[in-house]
């Protein structure tokens, strides 16, 4: 029942050329010129969002953020091989998903700015909002892929989650359940080599997609800078939920080209020799090469996807600093549905305070 | 109009950061997100992009300064007036209530006031309501003082400081007699690991006198062969070589304390500290796995790592866990001196130079190589005996060379 874990599916090799396993090229054969395009113009756009804000976070309009930088095939591949229904749950670092699913740009940015508790309206994509606990989302989407199951709705739900994730209770928890209870969901891992300073090894001696295994669930490796095999690999995998077949584990081998978060210096802790190793597997240069084989590079092609990058990151950037800051009262808002009696204590406590620090600024001036 | 950059919050709550060097100059054109200078932070190393699209007019603090998050760093001319000004200075985290009670009014601020329009309105500048009572008191027009609070504010402190300053200072300001240089980068790694290493290890140092002629002809029968051509073949080679193979005997030298859990943690494989004069200071970077190395392989692995280590651009790695370390003082024609163990380390042997002295030799004086070894050790994991013994060995290895070679 449990595929044994094979050399990872890759149907694009870094120089550009295609590579042929049938089983996998058949998924994405529907994949033409056009498609091709406009999966690169995806990558490109996504890197530049996640440049623009890297960016921003240094010029003190962000708090923080968690940059994607190498980690765009992975994440455009498996998010355009969901359906308009389909469900992702994703961690902080899923830009290129937010994207994929139709997020605004200048929605992104607003949860790492501090004026909004959430960035966007999560139903109305169907793309979750960052989360910040590592590994909660697998439950999330485990119990959200159950309730679907259970409604009879035939959607996948996908979780994304990193390689450090995988050695946290939540993921496992989620695995051993999802198993239990069949649920349609597709547990997608980012291994990109680095959990902050911790190198995967030190995560599981054996590849992480073998974990899977142990929860008797199908598994796939994927080399995850190939935006054509992760495209193939989700497909399949989000078929198979659909279908009521259950649970898959995905690995996507990938890497993190930037620090974990803007508060991260990575050359503190690796090489610039495995860095530069990965530089040569730089996911969009993989795609220009293949579109340059294939003769659909042309000068027109790359200035529109160079002017809808601009745009986009011209957008994110005024939605960024433009946000109104709310009043401090609002984070009271929201935090539950009806009235509860402590967080009414702590909002007069707070309104108490605001109000006599600017009686005495008054009075003083 | 002209658009001042100020150092943001560059990690979740950091304080401060110094500016390690600027990109750009005066009267360069920037474009957005371009980069402008390169801090560093107590977490990381960044590059600053530039949020404006203009000209350099002026750059405020000069490269090595340390200084606190919201101080201006740079001012840039930008073309055209449609550019959005900031409505607030881009400090986000790390202030608390204070700020939040003060962004709540839509106030004019300093930084958001064009340069080059209209005379300035007088502003009422951000102060902390302890600060302005104390300004009050001391009848202190809050405008003059400079704030060096969040996003500029001016603080109690600073209005205590500048009603201190009315007053003449005596001493004030640089002195032809005395240079101030800042504790940073290497030099303060290295003063907080001595310290720690002092403070924490009772540090034991030994010495041995030895006639070392056989190994100085040894050296230059190798340095005559071709496979050690271009590498450097020195007395530090061979006590390298000879401490490695003495550990053999002496393990305990290479170990390390555990204090949180009371153990010794003796290790099996010798990750061998070269102490290495830099431009940028003293490093100790580690030749790995040196128990495996052939005395040629243990050359050319200390050539190597010495041109890294000066060069500057040696991986972080090469710095960080060690197992036992060499320093050569010899080279500055020094005897013998009294090293301080790396943190996390249990000994560091000190070579002294080499020279030719009077000595007694087969029973007459002579002219001999000779040289002081010394090694400290830390007394928590190393007792005198094995101290002691481990110098011996070492000093005869080097005293007859092969000694060493029959242990090979």
């Amino acid at each position: 029942m449990v595929d044994k874990i094979a050399y990872p599916v890759q149907l694009l090799q870094p120089d550009g050329r295609r590579v042929l396993r049938p089983e996998y090229t058949n998924l994405v054969r529907d994949i033409g010129p056009d498609e091709l395009r406009a999966l690169y113009e995806d990558l490109v756009v996504t890197r530049r969002i996640d440049v623009e804000a890297t960016a921003l976070q240094r010029q003190g309009e962000l708090g923080l953020w968690a940059p994607m930088l190498g980690q765009e095939a992975a994440q455009v591949g498996s998010a355009r091989a969901l359906r308009p229904d389909d469900y992702a749950f994703v961690s902080y670092r899923e830009h290129a998903v937010a994207y994929c699913r139709g997020v605004d740009p200048a929605e992104m940015t607003r949860m790492w700015r501090g004026t909004a508790h959430s960035g966007w309206d999560p139903h109305a994509v169907k793309v979750t909002n960052p989360a910040i606990v590592v590994g909660s989302q697998g439950l999330h989407a485990t119990g959200y892929a159950m309730g679907a199951h259970l409604d009879g709705a035939e959607i996948a739900t996908i979780a994304y989650f990193g390689d450090g994730a995988t050695s946290q209770g939540d993921i496992a928890e989620a695995l051993g359940f999802s198993m239990s209870f069949n649920a349609p969901v597709v547990f997608f891992c980012q291994n990109n080599q680095w959990a902050i300073s911790e190198p995967v090894h030190l995560q599981s001696p054996v590849p992480i997609a073998q974990r899977a295994a142990g929860y008797g669930m199908p598994a796939v490796r994927v080399d995850g800078n190939d935006v054509l095999a992760v495209l193939a690999v989700t497909r399949q995998a989000t078929q198979r939920a659909r279908e009521g077949s259950g649970p898959t584990f995905i690995e996507a081998i990938t890497y993190r080209m930037g620090p974990h978060t803007t508060s991260d210096d990575p050359t503190r802790y690796r090489s610039s020799a495995e860095t530069a190793e990965w530089k040569a597997r730089d996911p969009i240069d993989r795609m220009h090469r293949l579109l340059d084989w294939e003769g659909l590079l042309d000068g027109a092609f790359l200035t529109r996807v160079r002017t809808t990058a601009d745009e986009i990151a011209a957008r994110l950037r005024s939605g960024a600093v433009g946000a109104p800051t709310p009043p401090p009262l609002s984070v009271f808002d929201h935090v539950y549905a009806s009235e509860h009696p402590l967080l009414e204590e702590e909002r007069a406590e707070y309104a108490a305070y605001l109000a006599a620090v600017t009686d005495t600024e008054e009075a003083l001036s | 109009m002209a658009q001042e950059f100020r150092l943001p919050d560059l990690g979740e709550g950091l304080t401060e950061a110094e500016l390690v060097s600027w990109s750009v100059e005066v009267g360069q054109s920037v474009e957005l997100n371009q980069v402008i200078a390169e801090v560093e932070t107590a977490k990381a190393l960044v590059e600053l992009p530039s949020p404006y699209a203009g000209v350099v007019e002026e750059l405020l603090i000069p490269a090595g300064a340390t200084v606190p998050v919201g101080t201006p760093l740079i001012r840039i001319a930008t073309d055209s007036a449609s550019d959005t000004p900031p409505t607030r200075t881009p400090v986000l985290v790390g202030y608390g209530p204070e700020a939040a009670a003060q962004s709540r009014r839509a106030r004019p601020r300093a930084a958001a006031t064009p340069e080059d329009t209209a005379p300035p309105e007088p502003v009422r500048p951000d102060a902390s309501p302890a600060a302005r009572l104390a300004a009050r008191e001391r009848g202190i027009d809050l405008t003059v003082v400079p704030g060096t609070g969040p996003s500029g504010a001016v603080t109690r402190h600073d209005v205590e400081e500048y009603a201190g300053s009315a007053a003449p200072r005596v001493a004030a300001g640089p002195s032809e007699r005395e240079t101030r240089t800042p504790v940073r980068g290497v030099r303060k790694q290295t003063a907080a690991a001595m310290v720690r290493s002092a403070f924490t290890a009772p540090h034991v140092t030994e010495f041995v006198t030895v006639d070392v002629t056989r190994s100085v002809e040894l050296l230059e029968r190798l340095r005559g062969r071709r496979e050690f051509e271009g590498l450097s073949v020195t007395p530090l080679s061979i006590a390298a070589k000879a401490m490695i193979v003495a550990l053999r005997e002496h393990p305990d030298l290479n170990a390390s304390w555990d204090e949180e859990h009371q153990e010794i943690v003796t290790k099996h494989y010798v990750d061998l500290g070269i102490a290495v004069a830099t431009p940028r200071g003293l490093v100790v970077p580690h030749v790995r796995e040196a128990q495996s190395l052939s005395l040629l392989e243990l050359c050319r692995a200390i050539t190597e790592l010495t041109a890294i280590a000066r060069s500057g651009k040696a991986d972080p790695a090469q710095f960080t866990g060690g197992t036992i370390s060499l320093t050569n003082v010899g080279v500055f024609g020094v005897d013998t001196g009294t090293p301080i163990i790396n943190p996390g380390e249990s000994a560091i042997v000190c070579l002294g130079s080499v020279s030719q002295r009077p000595w007694v030799h087969e029973g007459e004086l002579a002219v001999r190589w000779v040289t002081t070894l010394s090694v400290s050790f830390d007394h928590r994991v190393v007792d005198g005996e094995q101290g002691s013994k481990f110098l011996s060995s070492v000093a005869a290895m080097l005293h007859d060379p092969v000694a060493l070679l029959a242990q090979l």
